[in-house]
């Protein structure tokens, strides 16, 4: 244990030598703290939203504070917690490890990144604290009205351009890494395929981020001058703005849950003992959603005015995007058929990823579909789909991976029933509060109110009480971690007989990451 | 590895291409506006060529010609330090700096000019004017303005340069920090090279 | 892992000559405007500043030294913008 990059000497004492780290481990671990932080925040809002919701008529919240509220939700959710968690919290700590590298291609920026996110962050946080608080324009920020509300838009959207400049960095660093640093004999079809997962996510963080950041900026300058580019009445086109804005976002959602499913890719094989169904496919696959998520961003504009030629064009290219996402459950399932499955903790979170996701998946082939997207746009069956794929899907992969990496992050394992106590909450409360949603979608109850209709209160009180039982669940599995961090039992190097690098180092890993440089000579999925 | 024996081992290699990976990122980000601009000229195309006169071609093509130079200098330092022939590596960046500065100065006594003549964003006259010219003054400002936030960036890192080839820290040995400042300059130059037709040859 | 960049020493005329043909181009596109050719002329002014900017991009920025991959990975962010602007297109066309 002494040699482990916990106790290594840092350059500077304390907490600066985490704070100022170079390190990409501890990076990493300043990455999962943060946007586990964050999450925490995120969900403590939709649980307040939840409760508004509980029944019809207002309790709490006004209609103003529950706009604000459900932005900054979407807002942290998803910029804060989503899209960094995975890629550069486990990211960060695992990919170089799994290439066999000391560090990262550039460290220096890679804690810069992490500075930069902070500061973002601090931005969303001072906005609702300093003139007239938080946005009230939903995440999404659409003009006009992100130009014309009072409410403090220019310093939430420049603390997101901040987090965008940081993820676009970490892009950078780690495509330059995964193509520089790979250990002798690793080649790129032997390489994890969390680390291929990672490579695409990169790819997207690198060319969607940039036009966010412009859009960003453009409603800033249009907020400070006037300028006139999203403003109709000065010839602007909104919808121009929304353009803009998915061309970045779509593509964000694969920011999000490629890493999960590279995720769930190395944790398949090493629970069911058997190599992994189709490496080269998944690999493929995995280019081709990051390829194919560009295309499809009007699906999100299906009823905001866009031309009929651009809905059946994004509309078709939507149902593409589908092939790959196919390829890979099917290649999940096919990799378990017939192996010697060991349902540990990593592998249940991993089943319920491949559950939820595929309904969530499923689901957006219906929004994808010209005549039905008029009918659910707007409603709770948007909210309930991105769920499913966005915690269903992403964060569930990333609950996997936390699980799976625990032992090798912190050198200690996690008390399994605890694990799989908290898991059949979280599953159970996950359906009744996302699965109502969908229903009540379905009915025509429309996203984005803080009231409804008494003839809506059954389902949204399902969905409260499952809001509670998630949050169970979530308490049950963090208890379980924090306290398994001081309490666990020792791991061991490789508790779990995983063929990838990462294993071959101890656990936790010394600050060079391996005493002597490995060389690999065969596939990550060979246990013999 | 101790810290006394430490060999500091670069990749070049990875040097070079984490900048370029960062010079994606910036044509996208110009992109973005492009994708702006495209979508405006194509509904505005008569009012677009109508404000391009307002534009002075000669102040555009003489900042032109200077960041195509201050280009040739940038790559000549580079190629001279490569050679190892410090002092002239270190002049041809010293004209880089001089000529940014001159495109910078240009820049500016063309934007007063402007202005002077009421044409900057929400002003009253441009307010009383076409979509078309609110939209291609809007424009301009927004990218010709983002545009010389790059040439101040870039400067900054070559003059930033030019006091480390001074001190030994940029030499013959190792110049890939040079070399990618370079790189940045170039990208800059590149990005002038569409805004000017653009802005000033629509007429 | 290289340990020492490429030993390719380019000459100095080769740069000159490339500033030479840009400042040329510049001449020709100014040129161009003035010949009123409507749509084309514009068409005609993306044309040379794109001559332009590969002239700077192969030989400036050393892309003609480069191994493939930095050519290769070029195509990635023009495909990717391209295709951007092409697909928005679609609906501004059409609208």
């Amino acid at each position: 244990m002494e040699a482990s990059f916990y106790h290594a000497r840092t350059k500077y004492p304390g907490i600066f030598g985490w704070l100022f780290t170079t390190d990409h481990k501890r990076v990493g671990l300043l990455y999962l703290l943060s946007s586990l932080s964050f999450f925490f925040v995120g969900v403590s809002l939709g649980l307040t939203m939840r409760l508004e919701l509980i029944r019809s008529g207002m309790h709490f919240y006004s209609a103003e504070a529950y706009n604000a509220i459900f932005t900054l939700h979407g807002v942290v959710m998803i910029f804060l917690f989503i899209i960094p968690g995975i890629p550069s919290s486990l990211g960060n700590f695992i990919m170089p490890l799994q290439l066999g590298a000391r560090d990262v291609a550039f460290p220096k920026i890679n804690i810069l990144s992490w500075w930069l996110f902070i500061a973002g962050g601090a931005c969303a946080i001072t906005s609702l604290f300093t003139g007239s608080g938080f946005p009230d324009t939903g995440w999404t920020f659409y003009v006009p009205y992100s130009i014309r509300t009072g409410t403090n838009v220019s310093l939430a959207v420049f603390g997101v351009f901040l987090i965008g400049l940081s993820s676009t960095l970490t892009g950078m660093n780690f495509l330059t890494t995964i193509h520089r640093m790979r250990a002798p004999g690793l080649t790129w079809k032997r390489l994890p395929l969390f680390t291929w997962a990672i490579y695409a996510t990169s790819w997207v963080q690198l060319l969607a981020t940039p036009v966010l950041a412009i859009t960003l900026l453009l409603v800033i300058l249009e907020r400070v001058f006037g300028v006139g580019f999203f403003d109709p009445a000065k010839g602007g086109d909104p919808i121009l703005f929304e353009h803009m804005f998915w061309i970045y976002s779509h593509p964000a959602v694969y920011i999000m849950i490629l890493p999960a499913m590279g995720v769930v890719t190395d944790i398949i094989p090493v629970f069911s003992r058997r190599a992994i169904f189709g490496y080269t496919a998944i690999a493929a696959s995995s280019l081709a959603i990051a390829f194919l998520g560009y295309l499809v961003w009007g699906h999100h504009m299906f009823t905001s005015g866009m031309s009929d030629t651009a809905r059946i064009i994004f509309s078709f290219l939507t149902f593409l995007v589908a092939v790959p996402s196919g390829i890979k459950v099917f290649n999940w399932i096919a990799s378990l058929y017939k192996g010697s499955i060991r349902t540990d903790a990593p592998l249940l979170y991993t089943l319920g990823f491949i559950f939820l996701f595929s309904i969530g998946g499923l689901t957006g082939l219906v929004q994808g579909a010209l005549a039905t997207n008029l009918h659910v746009h707007g409603t709770y069956f948007i909210v309930a789909h991105f769920h499913y794929v966005m915690f269903g899907g992403a964060a569930m992969g990333f609950f996997a991976g936390l699980h799976y990496w625990f032992p090798k992050m912190f050198g200690r394992m996690y008390e399994e029933h605890l694990a799989k106590l908290a898991w059949v909450f979280l599953f159970i409360g996950f359906n009744m509060l996302y699965f109502s949603m969908f229903i009540l979608g379905w009915e025509g109850m429309p996203r984005r109110y803080y009231d409804y209709l008494p003839e809506f209160n059954a389902p949204n009180l399902v969905s409260t009480i499952g809001s509670w039982i998630l949050a169970m669940g979530l308490f049950i599995m963090f208890y379980n971690l924090i306290h398994s961090l001081f309490a666990g039992r020792v791991a061991g190097n490789n508790p779990w007989g995983g063929a990838t690098l990462e294993w071959q180092t101890t656990s936790p890993p010394p600050a060079e990451n391996f005493v002597e440089s490995p060389e690999v000579t065969k596939g990550p999925y060979e246990f013999r | 590895m101790n810290e006394t024996t430490h060999i500091e081992h670069r990749d070049y290699i990875g040097a070079k291409l984490g900048m370029w990976l960062f010079l994606f990122t910036e044509i996208l980000l110009f992109g973005g506006m492009f994708l702006v601009y495209a979508e405006y000229r194509q509904v505005n195309t008569a009012d677009f060529h109508e404000a391009g006169r307002e534009m002075n071609v000669f102040i555009g093509a003489a900042n032109t010609i200077i960041l195509l130079t201050s280009s040739l200098t940038m790559a000549l330092a580079i190629s001279e330090i490569h050679r190892g022939r410090k002092d002239r590596s270190v002049l041809f960046q010293a004209a880089t700096v001089l000529l940014g500065v001159g495109f910078l100065v240009n820049k500016y006594f063309e934007w007063s000019d402007h202005i002077r003549h009421g044409f900057y964003p929400d002003s009253p006259q441009l307010l009383a004017m076409s979509h078309g010219k609110i939209l291609f003054f809007g424009l301009y400002y927004v990218m010709t303005g983002i545009h010389a936030l790059h040439v101040v960036i870039g400067l900054s890192v070559i003059a930033f340069m030019l006091a480390l080839t001074l001190r030994g820290g940029v030499s013959g040995a190792d110049y890939v920090k040079l070399e990618n400042a370079g790189l940045f300059w170039h990208l800059v130059d590149v990005i002038w090279i569409y805004l000017f037709p653009l802005f000033y040859l629509i007429t | 892992m290289e340990q020492k960049p490429e030993q390719h020493f380019v000459a100095t005329r080769t740069f000159v000559f490339t500033w030479l043909a840009l400042l040329l181009l510049t001449g020709l596109t100014v040129e161009a405007a003035h010949l009123r050719m409507g749509e084309w002329s514009m068409i005609a002014n993306i044309a040379i500043a794109s001559a332009k900017a590969s002239l700077v991009l192969w030989f400036f920025m050393h892309l003609k030294y480069e191994r493939k991959l930095f050519k290769v990975l070029l195509f990635v962010p023009i495909a990717t913008i391209s295709i951007i602007i092409w697909l928005t297109f679609f609906d501004i066309w059409y609208r």
